[in-house]
């Protein structure tokens, strides 16, 4: 079986020389892979389990008690961490839908011949490929009500964009579009110019409005690339972290992310963050199988 | 093939080799501490102990915000990455419970550092529990907060006019905290961009509870009982409503987007000409009278927090006491240092190079309080100073704080009472789970 799943080595190669068969050159190469996974991925995950049922804390030398459920029942009875859940909800829906709208949006405009179209694309990537504390440091003097570059722009004087606990969490969002789309428009990009141009020429023949192509032509064939990309910057949303740390410290903007990691390393409550952890997990996992399923009922179409 | 294998591992083997020899030579010390200028004076400090005794000093600083989290991480891995670290009051119960840090009690008594040191400094950076008699620390850095003050704007004799007519007492340094409310509402002109007042919200780590306590301490109020852990009846008294709505109304008077700050912003607040007076730990003073980072350096002013309406004057202590952290395999080279460095020629250094000694011999001495504009404001301030929680789940209390008083202060939702009420439930809460309270 194994053999027959990878390409024979050749007789004549350095390694067969070597005396290395195709069975080592695979194991070789594989089973750092598992053992690095299992060392630093699958151990901690089974671990952090079984901590998540006592009251450890790191910070102590006090032995860890079993508390069973305790800690999943007060976490999901906190009021704080349901307001927790929300927020990253709302932040995930606001920031998901901005960047697909940007990012479609912009690879439609992009999907033409234009000149220095090359150049275009390569300068409207840059954004994602910023660290994202060094964009969330940025972004949060572009944010200055006294000094930023934005509200001078848009002539809003000293409107607090960070400060103002309704608007912390949109403008949190809006920096993560601004990061974010590009990579929309990449995945859709290749999208577009994967559809077929005989498709356009025969719906021109038959007459067909703009719209009518979009949405019958354009989208369907784009759509499995464009869930792709819905599923990576869902969860990536959901995870966000670094960009909303550094931007703001208002409750209303408190992502779960933060409250696991305030819980984890500021108050060491161990225990707890881990049982906190794997209610996380368990809700991205639901999340992304929802997606997935999605994905391939419209590949199937 | 296995050439390369024996090659790449006879290298590995040949730095570790020469890594560990150069290390074993050289006698040295690693201290811990947040990055800050009174780290630099410290490895000054330490360069002066290199000179004396051939062990080289280094200290290592990380920023303020990850400190916490960097040192604990460390601890609780059992590291020996540092000897010495200088931690934050707050941390004595989580160091001293957890093993981290090494018993300094009978160092302490030998030296009879009670006596030498400030009473307050003993009591919040170095003994815990409360009145035990155990010592896990010695005084290094004493802080506390206090205010400075555009002097300029103070002086100004069209200003003292029409703050006069207005308020019918002459313009100075607040006597009290109904005169520093008057005084920021005063010099509040959004229109000239120009405010009132800088203080501490940041929700992050202590900043909002430093700020918090300031009011609250010199109302009168106070976090808790320290002996029983009764909180209800202390956090949510009279007295401390009245605080809180006290802070909370300086806020009115901060320059816009005044959500998230801490010693940075407040500093800046006197520097950009933002703000007429501006609350910061006395460790962020020495940057204020120095012109390459203060332009307004000439025209800046320091006084202590003021007292509340009855009277009382507190302040809220920050500062910290440097303990041997129990991992170190140069705990004998550790005490070493601590000796020479309680001694008085060291304090005295320790002060002229800007490190704010808790050496009462030193502090009481007139080349000190006459030594900056701000000595003699910390002189009188470390007399007066009280702290917050310093059981091992501070943290979490800390936390609670930020989680209840923030919305009110920041986003206007609910009362104070509400507040207090409802943090007086939580901490309520957190010391029955730890078995503090029954």
């Amino acid at each position: 079986m194994a053999t027959t799943m990878i390409t024979t080595l050749d007789r004549s190669s350095r390694a067969a020389a070597r005396g290395l068969s195709d069975i080592s050159i695979r194991n070789l190469f594989i089973i750092p892979t598992v053992l690095f996974l299992i060392v630093f991925n699958i151990f901690p995950l089974i671990y952090s389990l079984g901590y998540s049922f006592t009251d450890f804390r790191a910070s102590t030398n006090a032995p860890a008690n079993f508390v069973g459920l305790q800690n999943y029942r007060d976490l999901l009875n906190d009021p704080y961490v349901w307001s927790n859940f929300a927020i990253t909800a709302k932040y995930v829906i606001v920031s998901v839908v901005g960047q697909l709208l940007v990012g479609f949006g912009v690879a439609m405009l992009l999907n033409r011949d234009i000149p220095l179209k090359g150049l275009i694309t390569t300068l409207l990537l840059l954004p994602m490929m910023l660290s994202m504390a060094v964009v969330g440091l940025f972004w949060k003097l572009l944010y200055d009500p006294s000094w930023g570059v934005i509200n001078y722009a848009l002539g809003l004087g000293n409107f607090e964009w960070l400060a103002d606990p309704k608007m912390a969490l949109y403008a949190v969002a809006l920096t993560d579009i601004w990061m974010w789309s590009p990579f929309v428009m990449l995945l859709s990009l290749a999208g577009l110019s994967a559809v077929p141009k005989h498709l356009y020429e025969a719906a021109a023949i038959d007459r067909a409005g703009p719209f009518y192509t979009f949405f019958r032509i354009t989208l369907p064939l784009v759509a499995p690339i464009l869930m792709i990309a819905v599923i990576f910057r869902t969860m990536e949303a959901f995870k966000t972290f670094d960009l909303a740390y550094i931007l703001t410290s208002q409750p209303t903007a408190e992502l779960i992310s933060i409250r696991l990691y305030k819980m984890a390393f500021q108050e060491w409550q161990t225990g707890r963050s881990c049982a906190m952890a794997y209610i996380v997990l368990i809700m991205v996992l639901a999340i992304t199988n929802i997606y997935v399923k999605y994905l391939n009922k419209v590949k199937e179409r | 093939m296995r050439k390369l294998v024996t090659s790449v591992l006879a290298g590995i083997g040949l730095t570790l080799a020469c890594g560990t020899s150069v290390y074993a030579q050289e006698k040295s010390l690693t201290i811990f501490w947040a990055e800050w200028d009174p780290a630099n004076y410290l490895q000054e400090l330490g360069n002066e102990y290199e000179k004396e005794t051939g062990v080289k000093i280094t200290v290592e600083t990380t920023p303020w915000s990850d400190f916490q989290t960097k040192a604990f991480t460390e601890f609780n891995a059992h590291g020996d990455a540092y000897d010495l670290v200088v931690g934050d009051s707050q941390w004595l119960g989580a160091g001293s419970t957890g093993g981290h840090y090494v018993d300094l009690t009978d160092f302490f008594k030998k030296h009879d550092l009670g006596n030498v040191m400030a009473p307050a400094t003993v009591k919040y950076y170095a003994e815990y529990p409360g009145n035990s008699g155990k010592y896990w620390a010695i005084p290094l850095e004493g802080d506390a907060v206090g205010w400075s003050y555009r002097k300029d704007w103070f002086e100004d004799p069209k200003e003292k006019e029409a703050f006069k007519a207005k308020y019918g007492y002459d313009l100075d340094v607040p006597k009290d905290f109904k005169a520093l409310r008057d005084i920021a509402e005063f010099f509040h002109r959004p229109d000239q961009k120009r405010y009132g007042i800088a203080i501490y919200t940041d929700n992050s780590y202590d900043a909002m509870a430093m700020g918090f306590e300031n009011a609250l301490f010199s109302y009168g109020g106070e976090l808790g009982d320290y002996t029983t852990y009764k909180v209800d009846g202390h956090i949510n008294s009279d007295k401390a409503v009245a605080a809180l709505d006290a802070y909370k109304e300086l806020y009115k008077f901060t320059p816009p987007g005044w959500a998230k700050s801490f010693f940075v912003e407040d500093n800046q607040a006197i520097t950009e000409n933002l703000a007429a007076m501006s609350m910061n730990f006395f460790a962020f003073f020495p940057s204020l009278i120095n012109e390459a980072s203060n332009p307004n350096a000439k025209n800046t002013g320091f006084f202590a927090n003021p007292p509340g309406p009855n009277g009382d004057q507190f302040a809220a202590l920050g500062g910290q006491g440097i303990s041997v952290i129990s991992y170190s395999k140069k705990q004998d080279e550790a005490m070493k240092f601590l000796e020479w460095f309680i001694k008085d020629e060291t304090q005295k250094k320790w002060a002229a190079l800007g490190g704010y000694t808790c050496s009462q011999a030193v502090l009481k001495s007139p080349e000190f309080q006459n030594a900056t504009p701000y000595n003699k404001a910390f002189y009188e301030t470390m007399f007066k100073v009280k702290d917050f929680w310093a059981v091992p789940e501070y943290a979490e209390l800390l936390q609670q704080l930020n989680q209840r008083i923030y919305p009110y202060m920041i986003g206007g939702s609910g009362t104070a009472k509400e507040t207090l009420d409802a943090l007086a439930g939580d901490w309520n809460a957190t010391f029955k789970k730890y078995g503090r309270v029954q």
